[in-house]
């Protein structure tokens, strides 16, 4: 966040995990970014849990305790879970049918996804520019002839 | 070396960090202005998307057949440069045709002396009064450029349309791919051709993709960048690059180099009205040493086509922006020995006009190519591979 004045930029630190403290801030950010058409930098201090890729094993650098205490105790979804048991405002049989829900609809999104077709050959050269130039619509031309000659089919 | 360098980051440090923060809160202003965004919706219906999209798909694929035909059953070598009309077969006018006619020069009407910087200059003006949405920004623009090619034209169209930016490259390119992307042109400077690689990933990751990635839905056609290129004799490794070949490597991109000042205000011209984002890189020895009549119209030169500077039977010489100067001086010498060379400028190096090549070399038999960039890996090479491939 001490990156901002050296921009000249308004900044402002927040809890990135409570979901009301970063909607004030962003709010507020925006008020202050449409009144004076000027940047506003939002730093959302936060807690990485998943391993930082699939080629990761973050329990080789940090303890595994750590994780599950910043889990336990800092993520958003869980905390925001107590608070609405807390007021009385979460229904949990609610909450359980529409989690059931969106797992399905994603389930569906992925299905349909993974339905449709592979690109057309085509669709490597169109689009590059606003319209092919010559050597796109030789390379395509070559590549083409290349498929018929050794009879590898694709649409 | 080390004292050029010294003196060059001193006079940079300390002014700049100072006008950071106005430089910034301006270009965000004017980039918000209403006036703006009227010239924003009148770009908009000019190019709805929805019927583009569908006629570009159909057109592509007849002009696809139609120039297969052309390019390689066509052997007759004049007829490029001597035909004004299109050959019968093309359904419709191409960006990148290689036998879309040059300007025809006498009839365009008076002409001044003009340098390559002034000649610059002069486009720069006319691409400013004919777009309302054009702007011009870059390090030491606003004072006139330290080649003068901005002079007075924020005196004539205003501090919001010609402007400084920070000192940061990939900045300069990255803004004018969003100006571009919203329907404005953008003409950015890159102070010195060596400095364009900290701009290298919103120009090969951002600039070249973005038409591709969104399936033609957005487009940033209007980014030009200009950048003087090549050696000057005093420049040392940092202020003599030509980067050429990092560029066309991409694909996207055009990139144009011209040759003079009566091929820079056509060529710019035609950049900065592209369709697809531009490189124009200019060679700074030629900016006061070049001096050419230029006509004062308004005149675009197009892109994708070489021009056949002398006809020759004997070699085919290949060459684009101030080696042209170099290989002219080897053909007088090569002539006074009897050998007929034909000199050809490239103009634009993406996409490059094979044909006009190809058909030279089959006449001649013979090819030269001769570039100030490192030989291995230049452009060069793709010339000569792909002529090795076609004759």
């Amino acid at each position: 966040i001490s990156r901002a004045p050296g921009y000249g930029m308004a900044g402002i630190r927040v809890d990135g995990n409570d979901v009301f403290a970063v909607h004030a801030a962003v709010a507020e950010a925006r008020k202050l970014a449409l009144e004076t058409s000027a940047p506003v930098m939002i730093e959302a201090m936060t807690y990485r849990q998943g391993h930082h890729s699939t080629s990761d094993d973050s329990s080789r650098y940090r303890d595994v305790d750590e994780v599950q205490a910043a889990q336990d105790v800092t993520d958003p979804l869980i905390r925001m879970d107590k608070f609405l048991s807390h007021y009385g405002w979460m229904d949990n049989n609610a909450v359980t049918s529409i989690g059931d829900e969106e797992r399905a609809a994603v389930l569906r999104a992925m299905e349909a996804a993974e339905a449709r077709p592979t690109p057309t050959l085509e669709s490597m050269f169109t689009d590059v520019y606003h319209e092919k130039p010559p050597h796109l619509i030789r390379q395509e031309k070559e590549l083409r002839q290349h498929l018929v000659k050794h009879n590898i089919h694709h649409h | 070396m080390k004292t050029m360098s010294l003196q060059r980051s001193s006079r940079r440090l300390l002014p700049r960090a100072m006008q950071r923060h106005d430089i910034m809160t301006s270009c965000c202003k004017s980039l918000t202005s209403s006036s703006f965004h009227n010239n924003h919706h009148q770009q908009q219906q000019q190019y709805p998307l929805s019927t583009v999209v569908v006629g570009r798909s159909f057109h592509s694929s007849s002009f696809a057949a139609a120039y297969q035909e052309a390019a390689y059953n066509n052997d007759d070598d004049n007829e490029l440069q001597t035909s004004s009309s299109y050959p019968p077969f093309f359904p419709y006018e191409s960006s990148y045709n290689p036998t879309k006619p040059d300007p025809d020069y006498p009839s365009l009407g008076p002409t001044t002396k003009l340098n390559l910087f002034q000649s610059i200059n002069t486009a720069l003006q006319l691409a400013l009064s004919t777009d309302p949405t054009t702007i011009v920004f870059g390090e030491d623009v606003a004072f006139g450029g330290v080649f003068r090619t901005s002079q007075n034209l924020r005196s004539e169209f205003g501090a919001h349309r010609v402007f400084n930016t920070p000192l940061s490259e990939n900045g300069i390119a990255g803004m004018a791919i969003g100006y571009a992307s919203m329907g404005g042109t953008a003409i950015g400077e890159i102070q010195f051709a060596d400095y364009i690689f900290p701009a290298m990933d919103q120009i090969v990751n951002e600039m070249a993709k973005f038409r591709y990635r969104s399936g033609n839905q957005w487009s940033c056609g209007g980014v030009t960048l200009r950048a003087p290129c090549g050696a000057v004799g005093h420049g040392g490794l940092y202020h003599s690059q030509s980067p050429e070949a990092y560029l066309c490597h991409t694909p996207g991109l055009v990139v144009v180099m011209p040759r003079g000042p009566r091929c820079a205000k056509g060529l710019l011209l035609s950049s900065v009205r592209c369709k697809d984002p531009v490189i124009f890189l200019e060679p700074k020895i030629l900016y006061r040493s070049a001096v050419e009549e230029v006509p004062d119209a308004d005149y675009e030169i197009p892109l994708g086509k070489a021009e056949i500077m002398q006809h020759g039977t004997d070699v085919t010489i290949v060459g684009w922006g101030a080696q042209l100067r170099r290989l002219q001086l080897a053909t007088d010498l090569a002539s006074k020995e009897g050998i007929s060379c034909e000199l050809i400028d490239l103009r634009t190096l993406l996409p490059w006009d094979s044909d006009t090549i190809i058909r030279s070399v089959k006449k001649t038999g013979k090819l030269i190519v001769s570039h100030e960039a490192p030989i291995t890996c230049g452009f060069g090479a793709e010339i000569a591979a792909t002529l090795q491939q076609e004759c």
